[in-house]
């Protein structure tokens, strides 16, 4: 028999594999996600003006900033602000982009949320050069020169940098991440199971189940098309979560591949167990109608769910993502697929929340493959052009 | 060896069938009529189980033309054969081999490498025909294989329908249609009320029906045989007599009455064709 479930899995794997949707698919799909890791990128988003505010001792080197930052490409316009107070207000507003203060050798620099590496790179080699003058001008006698000591002592030297509302760059990144692995579940199992239902629905239409069924028995020609296609699906996931990874890494998105790859695994895990879970239900839902018209309508209801468990989980990730509703909502079977990987994108799942959901699902797993089977065998050769389900549960044919 | 094994089966209140017992042995090709043929049919393929009674397939391989049957659209003719083969248990190779082979045997090489949707609705119908037969079955069952075909397709199939039972395949074929079980099944059985009312080969349930006797007698008067035991008269009509015997009447003494009433033209016993049989069977 496992040989039937696999010639019905190869020829959904390819049936669909070959065809131009899958491909354009998995392109449009990687192209988006590589489209959303570059925004995230600082990478692309210096072609902007930075204004940058200058106090005290500081303006001193206004002249030399503007020239350093020209030489690595990025342009700064410098302004003097007299009032410390008001400088820090204008970097919180977004007026100012930075506010330079201190003695030119040792300056401080004040930012919203973080400095970036080249502007840090510009400041550093300021206050270099100021450590260096002043350790060249005390010197009276070059024979008593310690070049080591002088070189360590300019390199140690550096910018100090505040930050007004610090963001954890970490858990930022985390969250982009969580969220991503979030929406391509949500649209891996939307788009698969929908394929499952449309699949089921083709052969009722065109009429060529009653061939495969005097071959095969419907069970396994259920776990058959539920197989191909979630293979499918976890190869289209493979290769855009890869994608993802590598233009994460590549742009320097990802600050590091453990966690990106943690959240990927979980991702795929969880896909399967979602997968499995919605693919039956699809199927018996696509098993109630004989035509492809109907299908969107019938299928509305489980839809609905995977809309709820995303949105939902968009919502509670992105604001507390160990909190009660949160660890509840997780919790639920249906939800399960799609937020828990999400909370362990954001390494904010207990061990035993994660064994609990994986319990639950999997147990929910079983009991709707039964209940799907059923109503799936018994409406497959129905000709009616709806099914009710209370026909489809009655045992009879 | 196909036996039905008073099978019954109810969808609801509907009654498909209530008592069905039947055999169809090696070789032999069994025609089905009356009400019910597709649930039977189904039952015996192994679509549907039956509520009671018990369906036993000996041979491996079955063969299936189910009464609405459709193929892939977007799968190409010799792919759609060789997986139905694959699912029948056939190995890779003898699939694909099987595949070409009835492809070919139902005209329809040259399109062995288009999409079930690019053929016309002539080829899709005898691509389904192919399809019930790649498995090389044991056993097989055709519900209304005739419907929709033209002729030389209706020739080729009542050929190879033959040439399976020559080579010992058990075929069961539901059909309404009287010529089909005439020209093509060794025995046949009529469904009525969910009951094989009549079982038989043809001879046998011709033989039991009425006979009928066209007697012209120009002279006779009208009701000349209206009081002879054993006869119902059906019409009369420009001296021609349609007469009806019960089982047993002497048709003789049928003769001897005519030409009691003058000469007799022509005397003929009336082969009853199947369809009377049917309807013989269905009304009695």
């Amino acid at each position: 028999m496992s040989r039937a479930v696999w010639l019905v899995a190869r020829r959904e794997v390819n049936a669909r594999l070959r065809t131009r949707s899958f491909v354009i698919g998995t392109v449009v799909s990687a192209l988006l996600l590589a489209g959303f890791v570059l925004t995230q990128s600082t990478v692309f988003d210096g072609h902007h003006r930075d204004t940058i505010g200058m106090n005290g001792q500081a303006i001193a080197v206004a002249g030399q900033l503007a020239e350093e930052a020209r030489a690595v490409g990025r342009e700064v316009r410098t302004v003097e602000v007299t009032n410390l107070a008001d400088g820090r207000a204008q970097v919180a507003s977004g007026a100012l982009d930075a506010l330079v203060s201190g003695a030119p050798a040792a300056l401080t620099v004040l930012v919203n949320q973080s400095l970036d590496d080249e502007l840090r790179g510009v400041l550093n080699g300021l206050v270099r050069q100021q450590v260096l003058r002043g350790q060249l001008a005390a010197l009276e006698d070059t024979t008593g020169l310690d070049v080591d000591g002088v070189l360590r002592t300019v390199a140690e030297a550096h910018v100090t940098v505040r930050t007004l509302s610090p963001v954890d760059t970490r858990s930022d990144e985390r969250l982009s991440l969580a969220l991503v692995v979030v929406a391509l579940l949500y649209l891996a199992l939307l788009l698969y199971g929908s394929l499952v239902a449309q699949g089921v629905v083709e052969e009722k239409s065109s009429r060529v189940v009653e061939f495969l069924l005097a071959a095969v028995r419907p069970r396994w020609l259920l776990a058959g098309k539920v197989a191909g296609l979630g293979v499918v699906g976890l190869i289209q996931l493979v290769i855009v979560g890869v994608v993802g990874l590598v233009v994460g890494l590549a742009t320097s998105v990802l600050s590091s591949v453990g966690p990106a790859l943690v959240a990927l695994g979980w991702g795929l895990l969880w896909y399967v167990l979602g997968f499995l879970l919605y693919a039956t239900v699809f199927a018996a839902v696509g098993a109630l109608v004989s035509r492809q018209e109907d299908v969107q309508s019938v299928l509305m209801p489980v839809t609905a769910v995977l809309v709820v468990a995303f949105v939902l989980g968009f919502a509670v990730l992105s604001r507390n993502p160990t909190g009660a509703t949160t660890t509840v909502l997780s919790l639920v079977p249906p939800l399960s697929p799609i937020l828990m990987p999400g909370r362990l994108a954001l390494a904010a799942a207990p061990v035993w929340q994660v064994l609990l959901a994986l319990a639950l699902t999997v147990a929910t797993i079983v009991l709707l493959a039964r209940l799907g089977g059923m109503v799936y065998q018994n409406s497959l050769l129905r000709k009616d052009s709806r099914v009710t389900l209370r026909q489809a549960l009655r045992r009879t044919s | 060896m196909l036996e039905l094994d008073r099978v019954a089966k109810r969808f609801g209140d509907v009654v498909a069938c209530a008592d069905v017992s039947l055999t169809v042995r090696y070789g032999e090709v069994f025609g089905l009529a009356g009400a019910g043929k597709t649930t039977v049919l189904r039952i015996a393929a192994g679509l549907l189980a039956p509520d009671s009674g018990a369906v036993r397939r000996s041979g491996e391989r079955l063969g299936y033309l189910p009464e609405t049957r459709g193929l892939y659209p977007r799968m190409r003719v010799l792919d759609q054969l060789t997986y139905l083969a694959e699912l029948h248990g056939a190995d890779a190779n003898e699939a694909v081999r099987a595949a070409e082979i009835w492809a070919a045997r139902f005209g329809l090489r040259s399109r062995r490498l288009d999409r079930v949707r690019q053929l016309s609705s002539a080829d899709q119908r005898r691509l389904c025909l192919a399809a019930a037969f790649v498995s090389f079955p044991d056993v097989l069952v055709l519900d209304e294989p005739f419907a929709g075909l033209d002729t030389s397709s209706a020739e080729t199939l009542t050929e190879v329908v033959r040439e399976r039972a020559s080579s010992g395949t058990a075929v069961l074929l539901a059909t309404d249609e009287l010529a089909v079980v005439e020209g093509l099944c060794d025995r046949a059985g009529v469904l009525h009320n969910g009951r094989v009312v009549a079982e038989g080969t043809v001879e046998e349930l011709r033989a039991a029906a009425h006979v009928e006797l066209v007697v012209d007698a120009p002279s006779a008067r009208q009701d000349w045989a209206a009081g002879l035991p054993g006869v119902t008269v059906l019409s009369v009509h420009n001296g021609l007599t349609r007469l009806a015997l019960t089982d047993g009447a002497d048709d003789q003494a049928v003769l001897a009455a005519a030409l009691a009433t003058g000469p007799v033209r022509s005397f003929s016993r009336v082969l009853p064709s199947l369809a009377d049989v049917f309807r013989d069977v269905v009304t009695r």
